[in-house]
């Protein structure tokens, strides 16, 4: 199992350690509905070592990214971040991307889910032998941390010579870290704002106590991934394994956004026959229950009797105070406020369409 | 300290059985690995329990996981007002949070004493 250059940290926090994607990840320091919390209230940090890091570059990089992914790379200024969609030839989803156009326009940086990597990088590396392009994994040479909620720039504002309020949502620079030059973008996984800093290797640690310095006065806490997948589940944001994966596609999924017909990116050309039978049937939705029971995935949805889909995530929601869960339902019962149950061990419990996201920050 | 007048399954239920009744619930060690409980679901009054077999669920704000029954028999006594106080698991697992008493048939002969218990929840960590 990997390890991130924080590990030892996490264990002498106490975090309950799972093992996730191939890593040994902190689940959780405390309690999961209080990180959640503290996130939304104050600010809260995230080792994301696990991640895949990616640079690009090379005479053909922006080709071969508009021949990898479903966004329109060329659209995408220096110092700015999309997100994307790796499809396979049948056009369903190997993974979900960000793709980030390096700030002096020397070619870009993509970040992958840790669950993927390896996938994804084979990946690349096929589709790069018909570019002149350099695919160099850095997952190993850049460590990534997070600090995310509303005092994040406050915060990481002590550590960083970068003026961040110049730092758009979805934009990244070049600055120094503790006196160290280092790249930080405005990104996350959360719904709220913050930063993703990419450090490089070794100094992690010193990084992570930097923001527990400056930021402890203002409640500053270690997060881990549950509290993760609850804050990025409130705010209406896919995981892959669960609301995506190599069953479904982006149109279905609702992120027909991050697909630009205007470049040949692998899988299109099946994905365009869907989008001209007018879909496939399903559409992921929201749903919100006032029952205890919290849908869990793979749990059935039923409307009048009839199985009619099935639960990707169910979570706990304490920025709702209700249980939420995403879900394929067919499509004709996808509207805000359709009623529909959930099956636990046969039982319907009720639940209700709700749009999506659930959650979204005042700005 | 784990009282001694109880007997465990490795997958964290106790029952503490007096005169042919075993009051039963889930150790300490569970519910500090659970946290976050949200729902508990338990059998009836009069309902039967097998060993081995699940005899209801709890879920915490990540995961539900069956209660396996360390007896086999009926379920004479259900400590009703425990789904709606869950905090109880977290401040006394082997007093007011008990969960079910059941008028025992048959015991699991996979129960171990209080001692092995802790060696087996250090090992587990």
């Amino acid at each position: 199992m990997h390890a991130t250059a924080l590990e030892s940290i996490h264990v002498a926090l106490g975090a309950r350690m799972v093992p996730f994607a191939g890593w040994n990840m902190p689940v959780q320091y405390g309690g999961i509905l209080d990180e959640a919390r503290t996130v939304r209230g104050k600010a809260g940090l995230f080792d994301l070592g696990h991640m895949g890091r990616v640079r690009v570059h090379g005479p053909q990089a922006e080709a071969f990214l508009q021949r990898v992914q479903t966004n329109d790379a060329a659209a995408i200024p220096p110092g700015r971040i999309r997100y994307a969609m790796i499809l396979n030839e049948q056009g369903l989803t190997q993974d979900d991307i960000l793709v980030y156009r390096n700030p002096r326009n020397d070619g870009f940086f993509v970040v992958i889910n840790a669950g993927n990597t390896e996938r994804d990088l084979g990946i690349l590396r096929t589709i790069a032998k018909g570019f002149d392009v350099v695919v160099e994994d850095c997952t190993r040479s850049l460590g990534m941390i997070a600090i995310q909620g509303p005092l994040s720039q406050q915060i990481t504002q002590r550590l960083c010579t970068a003026d961040l309020a110049s730092v758009k949502y979805y934009g990244w620079c070049e600055t120094e870290v503790c006196g160290v030059p280092m790249t930080l973008s405005r990104t996350g996984y959360t719904g709220e704002d913050g930063f993703e800093v990419y450090v490089p290797s070794g100094l992690e640690t010193k990084v992570w106590q930097a923001f527990f310095d400056a930021g402890a006065a203002d409640g500053l806490q270690p997060i881990g991934l549950g509290a993760r997948d609850t804050l990025r589940h409130e705010a209406g944001m896919p995981l892959y394994g669960h609301e995506i994966d190599e069953t479904t596609n982006p149109l279905e999924a609702g992120l027909d956004w991050a697909v630009k017909w205007n470049h040949d990116f692998v899988g299109r050309a099946a994905l365009e026959r869907m989008r001209a039978a007018g879909g496939t049937g399903r559409t992921l939705v929201g749903l919100t229950t006032a029952s205890k029971r919290c849908p869990r995935q793979g749990y059935p949805i039923a409307h009048r009797g009839e199985r009619v889909g099935h639960v990707c995530s169910g979570n706990v929601s304490p920025t709702l105070d209700t249980n939420i869960a995403t879900a394929y339902v067919r499509s004709d019962l996808a509207t805000p406020g359709t009623s529909l149950e959930f099956l636990v061990r046969d039982k319907g419990e009720p639940c209700q369409v709700t749009a999506l996201p659930f959650y979204q920050r005042k700005r | 300290m784990r009282p001694t007048d109880c007997k465990f399954l490795k997958s964290h239920e106790w029952c503490r059985i007096e005169n042919g009744i075993a009051t039963i619930g889930i150790s300490d060690h569970a519910v500090s690995h659970l946290s976050d409980l949200v729902f508990l679901d338990l059998p009836a009054k009069g309902a039967s329990v097998t060993v081995g077999e699940s005899f209801g669920e709890i879920e915490s704000v990540k995961a539900v996981s069956s209660l396996y029954a360390p007896v086999s028999g009926e379920v004479v006594d259900v400590n009703s007002k425990l789904p709606d106080n869950l905090e109880w698991l977290a401040q006394e697992p082997f007093g007011k949070a008990w969960m079910i008493k059941v008028r025992v048939t048959t015991k699991s002969p996979d129960l171990i004493d209080t001692a092995a218990y802790d060696a087996h929840c250090k090992a587990e960590g």
